[in-house]
């Protein structure tokens, strides 16, 4: 645990990709394989049991130190985190300094089986974990037993650490890891071997990723001929692997995704053996995708009921080939793995092939895009004709996506809620509300989003210290902020839903600018946001 | 007003039969001041009363031609019939606890304080009393001191790395007392050691009583020249993102404060490092010192004042707030933003 921990304080320490990165490598070098691989689990974002609850830890660790819920909600309120709140406040170990116990014994013999045991179990064990961590080390615990193990470097970073570690060319380490990786000194040295790749029937490809495209195509991208065109999709981004008898689908978050969707698998079963096909999972009605939030409701329970089913169709929409009779086509041009692609298809109510959107020039394309929302996708996709298939976000000026302008509405901060990690003493979380009289500044303000600051650091200091002058009331991490500032908020979609009280939610909300010069009393209406969803629907 | 000796008014803490002021925020008459940290010692007093070792630190603050009485440490004075003694706070050089006597009654008004000690200053004392008034800065349970000497250590070997980097290592502490703390404790045969005018100031003062600091000298052309890449610079907080500093880079910046012990407090500053190194006691140096002097009230000012005295409610102990001006919230307090010289 010790050496782990150092790791986490080094790269916490530092902004630098390049010195987190290089930490992470000599921790990779150094540390035993038992360690390690369990290390890369969890700084690659796997949970490693269910979560045991916060409200549980806090209730043991109220027992132990005697102190009463208002003095562990003051102590909270001033650090932010609980895990940290925790660590902090309980008795020292009984020893002083590291505990000396590795990793892998940490893993394996104190945090697997919290989730087999009964309650009191339980707590007897955290006791002893107690006794035995504390400090960082205690700290660490928590979040590693809480669910909430946030590391300091991207996924990205350690794998490419891992990466320079093993001696091997990043891609492939990336695609080594795209599936599911089952923490083993086995799977961990496997990584770790030179060479290229023995292939696991398994795995997906890494996925290409597009970049935004905010100047003029015109200007930047050449003749229109050049690029293919799509529509951009608003689904999930996904991979349906046909290997080995068996079919995957296998999201771009790399969660397998399979059981989710029934129709689809169907699909891939009936496909060669040896495809892999990039493409995107959409809910469907008739000629155009539903809104987002349905495709949620399916992706939220794992076994499908029969009437969301109905309810909900799916589409695989396809896009790209990565793979045809077991050869990887990625090397190949954007038109020959489109030609492929096309005679791979095969007739399916759930398979559509994403057409290419003709266009003369790119002020047709321009006009074009204006349709977009109607057609509920979100711009267009342009892919150059000659291009491979990369590998995550290289290969910049080969993909692009020429998505329309957000969607803005004006709205009034009510709330203000502080950060967790890092960011535990500032308030960052916002939530904003809308009026839902018929007019401006008529009935009450309701709130329709949170989102988190978009603002310079230099208007952020403004806005923190506005709440903290103008709080009206006060709960925990919580504050409830006199309705003064107005803040323009750009989003992607709005979604009916029942959650919020408002009925509406927004996604990918986030604070455009801060509207100095308007007064609350202009800020939007929940009509004005009611109406974009009758629109989009 | 009841039957305490020492209590509050807007002008500070004053004792009516012996009338005098203890830690006044505006000119009066007579003052007694704890120690020479702004929040506690004003400017403006026809006369002071404080304890020997802190009379040179206190004229720094004050007028120069101040009257300045200095008064070693558990040395009785009869000011109208009141008895008067200071005795060491621990908190930085010449820092006193004023205990008050008058009709078979004892009260102690700690001041600022910290229970270990450090080396810079005459060590804390425990003094019974019927009445302590202590500050509460850093009264949670969240804060919990480590060993100096283990911070000590982590700040060596900072400045090790930093050397191995080739960068020169920055440590903000406050001007009077952290500062001459930080170095009396860093190991300065690592390298050369530069600070900021105003902890220049003070290290004098420190040394003319005797206590040990390395060589310092303040940022020249030729200081900075040897000073950069391997050496350490003490500086007050103030002085980030400034020219004066920026000469120094390329440079790692550590900040030395109580509030360093939590992670967010550290990002919030913009610094590479925290340590934890305070000038107050912490939750069980409160306690304990609340226990040691066997009071039957307690007065809490100066931080956590509701959380502290709700606590000690709860233990059965009789314990109110003492209001002071400097009494922010609880929010800016806990950043040290308000009181320029605390943590
Ligand atoms: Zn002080
Ligand atoms: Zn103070």
């Amino acid at each position: 645990m010790q050496r782990f921990t150092q790791l986490f304080l080094e790269v916490d320490r530092t902004t630098r990709t390049s010195e987190k990165t290089a930490a992470l490598r000599r921790y990779f070098e150094d540390a035993q394989p038992r360690d390690a691989a369990w290390a890369l689990a969890v700084l690659t974002g796997q949970k490693l049991i269910r979560r045991v609850s916060y409200k549980r830890l806090r209730q043991w660790a109220g027992e132990v130190t005697g102190f009463d819920d208002w003095l562990l909600s003051e102590c909270h309120s001033s650090v932010g985190d609980l895990s940290e709140t925790l660590a902090l406040i309980l008795p020292p170990a009984d020893a002083p300094g590291p505990s000396g116990e590795p990793l892998h014994r940490v893993v394996e013999e104190r945090i697997l089986p919290l989730p087999l045991m009964t309650e009191t179990q339980q707590r007897d064990a955290i006791r002893k974990a107690w006794k035995t961590f504390d400090g960082h080390e205690r700290f660490l615990f928590h979040k590693l037993i809480s669910g909430n193990f946030r590391f300091g470097a991207a996924r990205k970073v350690v794998i490419n650490a891992l990466a320079a570690a093993a001696d091997i060319d990043p891609a492939v380490m990336q695609h080594r890891l795209a599936g599911t990786y089952t923490p083993s000194v086995e799977n961990f040295e496997a990584l770790l071997r030179g060479g290229d790749d023995v292939e696991d029937p398994a795995r997906p490809y890494p996925f290409f990723l597009a970049h935004q495209l905010d100047d003029d195509p015109a200007d930047v991208l050449g003749d229109v001929a050049d690029w293919r065109v799509e529509w951009k999709w608003d689904g999930i981004r996904a991979q349906l692997i046909r290997r080995a008898g068996q079919t995957l689908l296998w999201s771009r978050g790399d969660e397998l995704i399979t059981d989710a969707f029934p129709e689809l698998r169907a699909v891939g079963d009936r496909l060669p053996d040896g495809t892999v096909i990039d493409g995107e999972v959409l809910a469907w009605d008739g000629d155009k995708p539903l809104l987002f939030g349905q495709l949620q409701k399916r992706l939220n329970r794992k076994r499908v009921e029969l009437m969301l089913f109905m309810d909900v169709p799916v589409v695989f929409m396809a896009y790209d080939l990565l793979e045809h009779a077991g050869d990887d086509q990625r090397a190949h041009s954007t038109d020959q793995r489109r030609e492929t692609l096309e005679q791979v298809l095969i007739e399916d109510e759930a398979l559509r092939l994403s057409q290419l959107v003709e266009a003369e020039s790119w002020e047709q394309l321009a006009d074009l895009r204006e349709e977009s929302r109607a057609h509920g996708v979100e711009g267009f996709m342009l892919k150059r004709a000659d291009a491979p298939y990369g590998t995550g976000r290289t290969g910049k000026g080969l993909w692009w996506k020429w998505k329309v302008d957000p969607y803005t509405v004006d709205c009034v901060m009510i709330y203000a809620q502080r950060g967790t990690g890092r960011r535990s003493t500032l308030y960052t979380d916002y939530t904003f509300a809308v009026w839902n009289g018929k007019q401006r500044g008529e009935g009450e303000l309701v709130p329709v989003t949170k989102a988190y600051s978009g603002l310079t650091d230099e208007e952020f200091a403004k806005v923190d210290k506005f709440i903290r002058d103008h709080s009206v009331g006060k709960k925990g991490s919580f504050r409830q902020v006199k309705p003064e500032l107005v803040f323009e908020i750009a989003f992607e979609g709005i979604n009916e839903s029942e959650r919020h009280k408002s009925g509406v939610a927004l996604r990918f909300p986030r604070v455009s600018r801060w509207r100095t010069d308007k007064q609350p009393e202009e800020a939007d209406t929940l009509v004005d946001l009611k109406r974009l969803l009758a629109k989009r629907v | 007003m009841g039957r305490n000796l020492v209590e509050p008014t807007d002008r500070g803490l004053y004792c009516a039969a012996g009338d005098f002021f203890i830690d006044p925020w505006r000119p009066v008459d007579r003052a007694v001041v704890t120690h020479a940290h702004s929040d506690h010692a004003t400017w403006g007093c026809d006369r002071y009363l404080c304890s020997e070792p802190g009379v040179e630190v206190l004229r720094q603050r004050v007028q120069n031609d101040a009257d300045i009485q200095g008064v070693a440490y558990g040395e009785l004075l009869d000011l109208n019939g009141v008895k008067v003694s200071l005795h060491p706070a621990g908190h930085l050089l010449g820092s006193a606890q004023v205990r008050v006597e008058h009709a078979g009654r004892v009260e102690v008004i700690s001041g600022d304080y910290k229970v270990q000690p450090d080396g810079t200053c005459d060590a804390f004392e425990p003094v019974k009393c019927h009445r302590f008034i202590t500050e509460s800065t850093f009264g949670l349970p969240i804060y919990r001191w480590r060993d100096d000497a283990e911070v000590t250590a982590d700040i060596n070997a900072w400045w090790r790395d930093n050397q191995e980097a080739g960068r020169t290592s920055v440590v903000f502490a406050y001007a009077l007392g952290k500062a001459q703390r930080i170095l009396h404790s860093v190991d300065a045969s690592l390298g050369p050691v530069v600070v900021h005018g105003s902890v220049q100031r003070f290290n004098d003062v420190y040394r003319a009583a005797g206590v040990a600091l390395p060589d310092t000298t303040t940022s020249t052309e030729e200081s900075r020249k040897t000073c950069k890449g391997v050496g350490l610079v003490v500086t007050p907080p103030s002085t980030l993102g400034t020219p004066w500093l920026r000469k120094f880079a390329p440079y790692s910046t550590a900040f030395a404060s109580g509030w360093m012990a939590i992670r967010g407090n550290r990002r919030r500053r913009g610094v590479d490092r925290g340590f934890v190194v305070s000038d107050h006691a912490d939750w069980p140096g409160l306690l304990q010192t609340i226990a040691d002097t066997g009071c039957e009230s307690v007065g809490v000012t100066h931080g956590y004042t509701q959380a502290l005295v709700r606590y000690l409610r709860q233990q059965g102990m009789d314990a109110d707030i003492v209001p002071t001006r400097y009494e922010g919230e609880s929010d800016t307090e806990q950043t040290g933003e308000t009181t320029d010289e605390s943590g």
